[in-house]
């Protein structure tokens, strides 16, 4: 009983390490010559993860439009976006990040991907995603640290 | 198979990921071997160079599921729709045939027409309402509620009467050109957490494959279709909200002014490809 109360105190406080991680607002995220190169959170992103995530069709889902030769074990990759073979070479983590983020601020307000940490999003979002973005800082930092190992 | 394909089949494998074949298929589109327009000159003002049906965009097996009335599964709905029209319903003891008799005549090329200008609503009318306008006033029926009771197999019945026909739609009645210009604010309209609108990916994307679909442009001659996933006739209405709610956005209801704007202005997309009711997809 002890060693259980000592251990959910000691979760408790990792815990609230977690939630106290300095966590960039998608207001708060600063654009400068196209790059964004503060990360959004203190935590480094883990590629490992980000790969996770990039393929998972509920979170990044990125496969729906990018082929990708590191996930050739997934089948169909679409074809709406570039292919991201090499895209830690053609472009910088700053670069990447402002991407993922929010791709029109990098490209025009005329592509279609959409901005997953933003809130400039289309009209009459569904109720229970107002105000969210599709990824979180996290996830948005994994995810990058991932495509810079796509070299 | 022509040559493109077997190339693209050939890099695709070279490639080792799953790159597909972009382009919409070369063939020609025979139902029960009548010939069907699935390709034609686009309308005046229209952003795409040449409407294409969904048919040359899907795969093989499903394209062979459309050119023969027996391995069309959306046939059965069509078959009950023809039941449906010659039972009798309401208070005035009558059934469609009462009034309009075989189908085949009294229909032929209706379904291709609509949606039209109803002068008594003001707005304009598709098949279903239409449906439901006869319904409440001729038949002393209830109107069917949105996909429900006969509305899908008669529908599809109704339309099939025009199968091969051009769709056609007259703007030059009542405000029919008000309501286009609706539609087309909507079409380009980006919606939901993903910000997409019905050009993003049916206009700027179609040949494009997105995860396993192969983006089409969307028309929507074969409406409503037998699609394969739901093993059912869909409504065209239906498929408007669905991919409304794909963008993650609130979607509106069925026959709103909304969707009946939308419904006009991807039929004028769509203009001069033969009705394909009921069109196979996947």
């Amino acid at each position: 009983m002890i060693r259980k109360l000592v251990l959910s105190a000691v979760s408790g406080i990792v815990l609230i390490g977690v939630v106290a991680a300095d966590v960039t607002a998608p207001g708060d995220v600063k654009v400068e010559n196209l790059g964004i190169s503060v990360a959004l959170t203190d935590q480094p992103g883990d590629p490992a993860e980000g790969r996770k995530v990039f393929a998972n069709r509920k979170q990044g889902n990125c496969l729906a439009c990018h082929a990708n030769s590191d996930l050739k074990d997934q089948l169909f990759h679409g074809e709406v976006g570039p292919g991201l073979d090499g895209a830690g070479s053609r472009w910088s983590e700053a670069q990447l990040r402002t991407i993922v983020v929010n791709a029109k601020a990098v490209f025009s307000d005329a592509t279609v991907m959409p901005g997953f940490y933003s809130l400039e999003v289309g009209e009459n979002v569904r109720k229970d995603l107002v105000g969210k973005t599709i990824l979180t800082a996290q996830q948005v930092e994994d995810i990058v640290a991932y495509l810079t190992t796509l070299k | 198979m022509n040559y493109s394909y077997k190339l693209a089949a050939l890099l695709s494998g070279v490639l080792t990921t799953a790159v597909l074949v972009a382009a919409p298929v070369e063939e020609t589109l025979t139902v029960d071997e009548v010939d069907m327009i699935s390709r034609a000159a686009s309308a005046e003002g229209h952003p795409l160079p040449e409407v294409i049906s969904g048919w040359h965009y899907r795969t093989d097996s499903t394209r062979a599921l459309q050119t023969d009335s027996f391995e069309n599964g959306g046939m059965l709905g069509v078959e009950l729709g023809e039941e449906i029209w010659n039972t009798v319903e309401g208070t005035e003891g009558k059934s469609c045939a009462s009034c309009h008799d075989d189908a085949a005549v009294s229909m032929a090329s209706v379904g291709a027409l609509f949606p039209k200008w109803h002068e008594e609503s003001g707005k304009p009318i598709n098949v279903e309402l239409q449906i439901n306008d006869c319904r409440v006033n001729n038949m002393g029926a209830e109107a069917y509620k949105f996909d429900k009771g006969g509305q899908k197999p008669l529908t599809a019945f109704v339309k099939h009467q025009s199968h091969g026909q051009p769709v056609t739609v007259d703007l030059t009645e009542g405000d029919m050109q008000q309501w286009w210009e609706q539609g087309k604010e909507l079409y380009y309209r980006r919606t939901g957490q993903l910000n997409l609108s019905c050009a993003s990916c049916h206009e700027k994307n179609n040949g494009k494959y997105i995860r396993a679909d192969h983006l089409s442009q969307g028309n929507v001659n074969g409406f409503p279709t037998y699609r394969l996933k739901q093993g059912n006739l869909i409504s065209l209405h239906n498929r408007f909200r669905g991919c409304i709610r794909d963008t993650r956005a609130e979607y509106p209801a069925a026959f709103s002014d909304d969707l009946m704007a939308l419904e006009v202005y991807t039929t004028w997309r769509s203009q001069g490809l033969s009705v394909e009711t009921p069109a196979v997809r996947q």
